[in-house]
């Protein structure tokens, strides 16, 4: 395959906050490919969120500050863009869509209003155009009477029809990236079909490739090639989505696996992984899961691992796979 | 929304007629004999007695009370004990000389206030910031009286830049047609009345701008920060929003509504007629105009006063009521 769209290489985001820095996110490297569909997974708090609107430029600062690493979208490192080359790339480049659809859209402003703004920001069109170009993204997105949903205010849709608008505005100027932050998340699990569905036809229809960001192993499943595991701010696994499933190598990736209800054996009680993730830059030696690890052993205490190649081609950062 | 208005529109009345019974008792509680206040300490007992049949005031207090609401809802307000002249001609020139100042210190109070709020929010805690907050600060808590006197003795009498009183030159009286003066000036293309007109606004508009410009500005403040911490803003910064618009279209319209409350409130309390500072820039305004009359116990220009303040004042809660939902499409009215 070509090279990456965006690659992201040793990014380090912190915040300075009154009680010291938090590395929250912390040297991690991950790309993604034309085309590609990747996920991102993690527990809530292992930095997830903060990578993408690290790769945005959206890190609430103060007090986040990206503070070492690159991230190259096609070539160009996003960390030094001036302020006014962030602004031509996000919407055009690499759009993103959040976890909340009740409360990403403005509420005072018309859902037509919303999306037109998007395409004249980066388009030069006249307002009819725009006008056109957004029905036409609406009807893309699978939203029924287009024409009138442009006239129409947040609050009068449902949470569904919220997160189709947010994609449609995410895609209206056809980015090259799709970051999509827990999409899924907020919603009744029968319109998470759709809306998963909706962004794997997008996917192969425009060749825009995805960033999944989740929690949620199903999604991952159902819709990415390959995974990127993240742990108290750092990557801990990467495979493809077979590999990850068949043969997981980081005891915490085994144990997301495992804590997945599965429906076709009748347990009493569900797996869960002990204890809860670590404050970031609270454990600064060894292993950052080793507190919580069945396996971990007294090299997992003292010593830091650090992400290694293995031979299936995946990468592992684990004592455990050490070669 | 039509009906919703009207509807509004109607119970104004029991407000006003409750408006109109508290003010018609406790000015009758008030210790003192308007016609002895007329007739001077020297009058006899019989001219005394005379004046107060002439006047109507030997009449038991429903029957004075019912012919006064006879007359109030046939436009009458009666006539001032004081100068016999119809109280709904003589109170408009006073009403529109507090209209006039009242709006010319809001317009200041609201394009400082609210621009200086925006400022502080998005810039928080950098020095703008905490100059603004500072300023509100000292803004909120300074006696008016005390900043119109200053503004006086630095402006009209050590540097001789602005006039220290009143509405208009002496010598070059406005021909009045409205009594709103800037629109008098512009009609009759007076503008030389005209720059004397606005130099005569500033100090007093300046001194009445004050409170409420730091009220808006620490309202649009906190209103803001609260907004731009929330998901949409994020989404209109991913769609690669300018800083500028992201923080006038589309944080402004949601941050308004208690921002406009305080305009509303503050706006009422500028039309009920600042009394201190009318009396130290000798405003001819409608504070002075009743407080001229509690002095004479001038029981019907007192009433009517009070009576069109009120009125005033819940017809501007009326209207900010209806711009909530011109602001926000989620408010709606039953």
């Amino acid at each position: 395959m070509d090279a990456p769209v965006l690659d992201v290489k040793g990014l380090k985001t912190y915040f300075f906050t009154d009680d010291g820095e938090v590395p929250a996110v912390d040297n991690v490297d991950f790309h993604v490919k034309r085309g590609e569909v990747l996920g991102i997974v993690g527990e809530s708090g292992c930095g997830k969120s903060v990578t993408s609107l690290s790769v945005m430029g959206l890190v609430p600062s103060p007090p986040g500050k990206i503070v070492g690493g690159e991230i190259l979208y096609k070539g160009e490192d996003l960390t030094k863009a001036t302020d006014r080359r962030m602004r031509q790339i996000r919407g055009n480049d690499i759009a993103m869509i959040f976890q909340e659809p009740m409360t990403s859209l403005n509420p005072v402003y018309r859902i037509g209003n919303q999306l037109i703004e998007a395409i004249r920001l980066h388009n030069s069109w006249n307002k009819k155009k725009a006008w056109n170009r957004a029905v036409e993204i609406m009807k893309l997105v699978g939203l029924p009477r287009a024409e009138e949903l442009m006239d129409s205010y947040p609050h009068q849709l449902s949470g569904g029809m919220r997160q189709r608008v947010m994609i449609a505005m995410a895609m209206v100027c056809e980015p090259e990236v799709l970051i999509a932050d827990e999409p899924t998340t907020a919603l009744d699990v029968t319109i998470q079909a759709q809306i998963l569905d909706l962004m794997k036809r997008l996917n192969k229809e425009t060749d825009t490739s995805i960033i999944m960001i989740t929690h949620d192993l199903g999604v991952v499943a159902e819709m990415c090639e390959r995974i990127v595991v993240m742990y108290a701010g750092k990557v801990i696994e990467e495979a493809d989505v077979q590999t990850i499933f068949k043969k997981p190598k980081h005891p915490y990736t085994v144990g997301l696996i495992q804590s997945v209800p599965d429906m076709r054996q009748k347990k009493d009680r569900l797996y869960s992984i002990p204890g809860t993730v670590p404050k970031p830059g609270s454990i600064t030696q060894g292993c950052p899961f080793a507190p919580r690890c069945e396996h971990a052993f007294d090299r997992c205490i003292t010593d830091t691992p650090q992400l290694e190649e293995q031979e299936d081609g995946s990468r592992v950062r684990c004592w455990l796979h050490d070669s | 929304m039509f009906a919703y208005t009207i509807r509004r529109i109607l119970m104004l009345i029991p407000v006003l007629i409750g408006m109109s019974l508290i003010v018609f008792f406790l000015i009758r509680a008030i210790p003192g004999d308007p016609a002895q206040i007329i007739l001077g300490q020297q009058a006899s007992k019989e001219a005394v007695a005379e004046l107060r049949g002439s006047l109507g005031l030997d009449e038991p207090w429903y029957t004075q009370y019912f012919i006064y609401m006879k007359d109030l809802l046939t436009g009458d307000l009666g006539n001032s004990i004081r100068t016999h002249a119809p109280i709904s001609e003589e109170i408009w020139p006073y009403f529109a000389a507090t209209l006039e100042l009242s709006l010319f210190a809001m317009i200041i109070a609201v394009v400082i206030g609210v621009n200086a709020g925006i400022i502080s929010a998005w810039f928080q805690n950098s020095w703008f910031d905490y100059v603004a907050m500072l300023l509100a600060l000292i803004g909120v808590s300074m006696p008016i009286f005390w900043l119109g006197l200053m503004e006086q003795w630095a402006f009209a009498v050590e540097w001789r830049m602005l006039p220290t009183s009143g509405r208009e030159s002496i010598l070059n009286p406005v021909d009045s047609i409205t009594n709103l003066y800037i629109i008098d000036t512009i009609i009759q293309g007076r503008f030389d009345q005209l720059q004397t007109v606005l130099r005569h606004l500033i100090l007093p508009g300046v001194a009445l701008a004050t409170i409420p410009m730091a009220i808006i500005a620490r309202m649009t403040r906190s209103s803001m920060l609260e907004v731009m911490r929330s998901d949409y803003i994020r989404t209109a910064r991913a769609k690669g929003l300018r800083m500028f618009w992201v923080v006038y279209k589309h944080s402004l319209k949601n941050a308004f509504i208690p921002v406009l409350t305080v305009i509303g409130l503050q706006m009422g309390l500028l039309l009920g007629g600042a009394i201190l500072t009318e009396t130290i820039f000798s405003w001819p305004g409608i504070g002075r105009y009743i407080y001229d009359a509690i002095g004479f116990r001038d029981y019907p220009v007192i009433q009517s006063g009070i009576l069109v303040i009120a009125l005033v004042f819940v017809t501007i809660n009326l209207l900010v009521d209806l711009l909530y939902a011109a602001i926000d499409p989620r408010i709606k009215y039953q």
